[in-house]
């Protein structure tokens, strides 16, 4: 690493994230200036949009080679007022919290409380949000039955494919303005809505090309006054580049960098969609422009690499949105899932590795950096080269790349009926989702919290938290008289709440559609532009609507518990269970034993729990899987929590499988922490009982202990667990490499261990800045020792 | 014999042979080594140490295979396959007998992980149906191996000279313990005896762990050694120098 790099990676690691207040400013001017106006919303948007843009400060940092901020400097992070507004208590709240806080400064609190919330009260999509919610919705949000994800963060999940490595800005605009003249005016009922949302992104595209050349005209003025020469003629390349992209297409790798920044950062500031945004595919986009400037002489492969690492530092410069309320719960992490894929599958089915791929992944071990975060596809085709070359990064215990099975994207893909070439050109992105790059919106809606309903189930609808009916009524604990009538109960409150779901969601995707369009987005996305229709509104090739079920292991175990101990084997009563789980098992402890240590678990590759894994799996999948969505496209489940496995566990009591109340549920697939004692092999094999090809996504987690890796043939045995869980179908795995002593060690000192990363859910984060539930909940997982 | 005593069936075994293997441990062993590594292994009854444990249960051979080809796919992948140790898999020689012919309908490579103590009748009897011997080999010296093993090691060496010449694939193990086999007096005159074998294939120099010292301390066993510390990478790296040639390879580890 350079000095230059040295210098931008402690900057950014070392700054704290802010609160800015000036997008929530600007775009409050602007509705303010516009009241009086009628414009339609695409094009408001697109206005509000350009003000913005026209407005920001502009920001080039010292030493960097990729310029632009989404605030006014490093971590300097907006609110989105249109979509949430942040009370003075939450801001305090933000400010004051010991993890995972913003500075908030006296002018943002000043305007906060005088310009910004009066001006946005109730008519942020978050209030609108949840006033449009029925009762029964809100019964099941505040018991921790599923979240939200649009009530305060845009749809988002939108990767990149490489269709602005081929085009400039000015070629999308042509492209737009033909496609005005080719509305039928007179025939087509939706032609005025159509006009409107192309001329919306024309306006978008105008700001963007604007923002550019404002940061070659800042260049150009800091080049002037620049006295080291050699930074002087960096500032005037600077300043050519954003001259030239992204209204003209990209010709060199620099440039190339540069125009997706730009990109980038419209997408970020037009709305805080989910899962910021991706370039996806990167080493196969950038690739091309690699070898031709490496062949003309005008770049060598470190200055590839320093590029590239300027390129990384950007990424970190911005954190999460601050969030609140349940969402802070449910994503408690600055990271915001930009998911770097490299590898995999080409449209013809080849493999893509390259050398930018392996220069990549050099970047990747050295910066260390949270974000943006990074996978390897690996496919039947890609060599054991790239994944002992990522297992090396892995076993520093930073938990990047993570490993993905392209087979199995591309099998699931081709399952929701996307055409194979899109398949392959997909991945994954945010944690564990899969994607076709370009082309889909696929959105997830909201955790789904498999627990709580049998939770439910055992209380007759009634939820024990605060003794009101939630659910329906479906017998009393002593009306089981077999394992299936319990089974079919449970049956009923699951389909009962994912029907409230997707009941809100439904009214949710109109709301978006209709008031917050994305047209800046919606011109990456195919086929927007040639349907006329914005992202938010079913614009895309593909619209895929998910629910993303948590606890998987958690409710397996349970079940079987019930199946196993009560039913087959006549250990206990179910009356006896039901009062163990309201005492929490206090005064219960050789029943909370029994339940723990002598009845089968999930984990093991054992067919007793096994066979109940793959029952609910299937009920889950059946209640969901292709129900269509408001924009012409179907639901889909995955299975992956973020944070929310904390926080659903927080909402539900002791379990049948001998977890004490509030405690922690299982996370992703993984078995629950602790319950699988036949090593990697057998949690493997119990995994892939389950029909991933089916899900859009799930989640593996491995601890390793670090001797693993120290030599190179258990490396070797490593790769072949990894490539044995692909042929199974396995879609993700992930390894931690610390031992739980080191992260005692870590809680107890934490500004020693400062820099210790590990693997959550589908993303790393420091572990110090962890809530202690999760830190906890990270400690108990199994530590695979091989002895 | 279609049924015998096991004490554990361990997946993911990375130490035991080639790739990822599933290990069986036999219960019973005829040796009685101060540091063994499995003791609660070497009684070849099934034994209740505490109200908690009870080491070793009734398998057959039905059962066992099953539970080893769960692993099947990860033993394709990565060239693995089953090891038998324990205890001393040959003490159960019919037992282990038609688990192999099993192994072999299964088409699954076959280790055998032995502390070479047993006779050349059962040698030969599973010979064809092994694909690796992990060959335990801990003095040259009688008198040291009957003091810290309870044995004479006379028909352990005739055993290894007898498979050598075979030519099947042996892999000797030498377990180092600090000042009772890693001495370089016991390690030269190994090193002397493997170079006049035949044919060997490895030789892996298995560092102390405190392994042993656990077990110990789980089941009140009572134990002859005091608390050793492992090897440092420089002494082991002194050790690895005496036994280099171009026989054979040698590594550190299993």
């Amino acid at each position: 690493m350079n000095e230059r790099i040295k210098k931008l990676k402690e900057q950014s690691s070392n700054s704290q994230a802010v609160l800015s207040i000036e997008r929530a400013k600007l775009i409050t001017e602007f509705y303010k200036k516009t009241k009086e106006i009628k414009l339609s919303k695409p094009v408001e948007r697109a206005l509000a949009f350009k003000y913005i843009l026209e407005n920001k400060k502009i920001c080039i940092n010292e030493f960097e080679l990729i310029v632009g901020e989404r605030g006014s400097f490093p971590k300097d992070t907006p609110t989105y007022p249109e979509i949430c507004i942040h009370s003075i208590q939450d801001l305090k709240k933000i400010n004051d919290r010991e993890k995972i806080n913003f500075k908030v400064n006296k002018e943002a609190m000043k305007l906060q409380n005088e310009l910004i919330i009066p001006f946005w009260k109730e008519n942020s999509i978050r209030e609108i949000i949840f006033e449009k919610m029925d009762a029964n919705w809100k019964n099941a949000y505040d018991a921790g039955v599923f979240t939200e994800f649009m009530e305060q963060r845009a749809p988002g999940h939108t990767v990149l494919d490489n269709k602005i490595y081929k085009k400039g800005l000015l070629d999308f605009r042509k492209e737009i303005l033909k496609n005005i003249e080719k509305i039928n005016n007179i025939n087509d009922s939706e032609a005025q809505y159509k006009k409107e949302e192309l001329n919306a992104m024309i306006i978008a595209i105008d700001a963007i090309i604007n923002f550019a050349k404002k940061h070659s005209k800042k260049a150009t003025q800091l080049a002037q006054q620049e006295k080291n020469l050699i930074r002087k003629n960096e500032l005037e390349q600077i300043s050519r580049i954003c001259d030239k992209v992204p209204a003209k297409p990209p010709e060199t790798f620099w440039e190339a960098l540069q125009y997706y920044w730009f990109i980038h950062l419209g997408v970020i500031i037009e709305l805080n969609t989910w899962d910021s945004f991706n370039p996806g595919r990167l080493d196969q986009h950038l690739y091309p422009f690699y070898i031709k400037d490496i062949k003309k002489g005008i770049l060598t492969k470190d200055k590839a690499k320093e590029l590239l690492q300027t390129f990384w530092i950007k990424f970190n410069n911005q954190p999460a949105p601050p969030k609140v309320g349940v969402t802070a719960k449910e994503s408690n992490t600055y990271t915001d899932f930009c998911l770097v894929n490299l590898g995999g599958l080409n449209k013809l089915g080849e493999n893509t590795v390259n050398e930018l791929t392996y220069l990549i992944l050099d970047v990747i071990e050295e910066m260390r950096l949270l974000q943006p975060s990074s996978m390897i596809q690996v496919s039947e085709k890609t060599p054991d080269l790239l994944l002992r070359r990522a297992l090396k990064i892995i076993k520093t215990g930073f938990g990047q790349p993570s490993i993905f099975n392209s087979e199995s994207i591309i099998k699931e893909l081709v399952r929701q009926g996307k055409s194979i070439k899109d398949a392959r050109n997909g991945g994954a992105s945010g944690c564990v989702e899969s994607g076709a790059f370009g082309k889909e919106s696929y959105i997830l809606t909201g955790y789904f919290n498999l627990v709580k309903i049998l939770e439910l189930t055992l209380n007759n609808g009634i939820d024990p938290f605060i003794g009101k009916r939630i659910g329906l009524a479906t017998g009393k604990p002593d009306d089981f008289l077999s394992y299936n009538d319990l089974f079919n109960a449970y049956k009923k409150q699951l389909k009962y709440f994912i029907d409230i779901k997707i009941k809100g969601n439904r009214i949710i995707e109109q709301l978006w559609s209709k008031n917050l369009p994305a047209p800046f987005m919606s011109i990456f996305i195919d086929d927007c532009i040639k349907n006329a229709k914005d992202y938010n509104s079913g614009g895309a090739r593909y619209n895929t609507t998910y629910i993303q079920g948590v606890g998987l292991g958690t409710i397996t175990d349970s079940l079987t518990s019930i199946k196993y101990n009560i039913f087959d084997k006549k250990i206990i009563t179910m009356n006896e269970l039901i009062k163990a789980i309201k005492n929490n098992y206090k005064g219960y402890e050789k029943i909370e034993n029994d339940l723990i240590y002598n009845t089968p678990k999930y984990g093991n590759d054992e067919d007793y729990p096994d066979e109940i894994l793959k029952q609910i799996f299937q009920i889950f999948f059946k209640l969901i899987d292709g129900r269509d969505n408001t924009k012409g496209g179907k639901y889909r489940i995955n299975l992956l929590p973020t944070t929310s496995h904390i926080y659903f566990g927080s909402k539900v009591g002791a379990t049948p499988d001998g977890r004490k109340s509030k405690n922690p549920l299982s996370e992703g697939i993984s078995p629950v922490q602790g319950a699988d004692i036949k090593g990697p092999t057998a949690v493997i094999k119990s995994a892939s009982k389950i029909d991933q090809i089916k899900t859009g996504g799930t989640l593996l987690n491995q601890k390793f202990t670090p001797q693993i890796f120290d030599k190179e043939e258990n490396i070797d045995k490593i790769i072949a667990l990894i490539r044995s869980y692909f042929r199974l179908n396995g879609h993700h795995i992930q390894f931690n490499v610390v031992t739980a002593n080191t992260l005692k060690k870590a809680q107890k000192d934490p500004v020693k261990y400062k820099d210790l990363i590990v693997r959550v859910a589908g993303y790393s984060d420091y572990f110090i800045n962890l809530t202690l539930e999760l830190q906890n909940e990270i400690i108990k997982r199994t530590e695979q020792i091989i002895s | 014999m279609n049924e015998g005593i096991i004490f554990d069936v361990k997946r993911y075994a990375i130490n035991d042979g080639p790739g990822i293997r599933t290990t069986v441990f036999f219960k019973g062993c005829p040796l009685n080594c101060w540091w063994c590594h499995n003791p609660e292994g070497i009684n070849s009854k099934i034994e209740k140490f505490n109200k908690k444990d009870t080491v070793g249960y009734n398998l057959n051979v039905k059962d066992i295979i099953n539970e080893i080809l769960k692993d099947h796919i990860f033993y394709n992948e990565s060239g693995g396959g089953v090891t038998f140790s324990g205890g001393e898999p040959l003490l159960q020689i019919n037992f282990l007998h038609s688990i192999l012919i099993e192994c072999k309908k299964n088409n699954l490579n076959t280790a055998i992980d032995t502390c070479g103590y047993s006779t050349i009748d059962n040698i030969d009897k599973i010979y064809d149906k092994v694909d690796l011997f992990l060959f335990d080999l801990k003095f040259i010296n009688e008198k040291e191996h009957l003091k810290y093993t309870g044995k004479s090691n006379k028909i352990i060496i005739k055993n290894l000279i007898y498979l050598s010449n075979k030519g099947k694939k042996v892999q000797i193990r030498i377990p180092l313990i600090p000042n009772i086999t890693d001495t370089s007096e016991n390690l030269l005159s190994i090193k002397q005896f493997i170079d006049k074998l035949r044919y060997i294939d490895e030789i892996c120099l298995l560092p102390y762990n405190k392994y042993a010292e656990v077990k110990i301390a789980k089941f009140k066993l009572n134990s002859k050694i005091k608390k050793l510390s492992t090897q440092t990478d420089k002494k082991l790296n002194q050790i690895k120098k005496i036994f280099d040639s171009k026989k054979y390879k040698v590594k550190v580890g299993g």
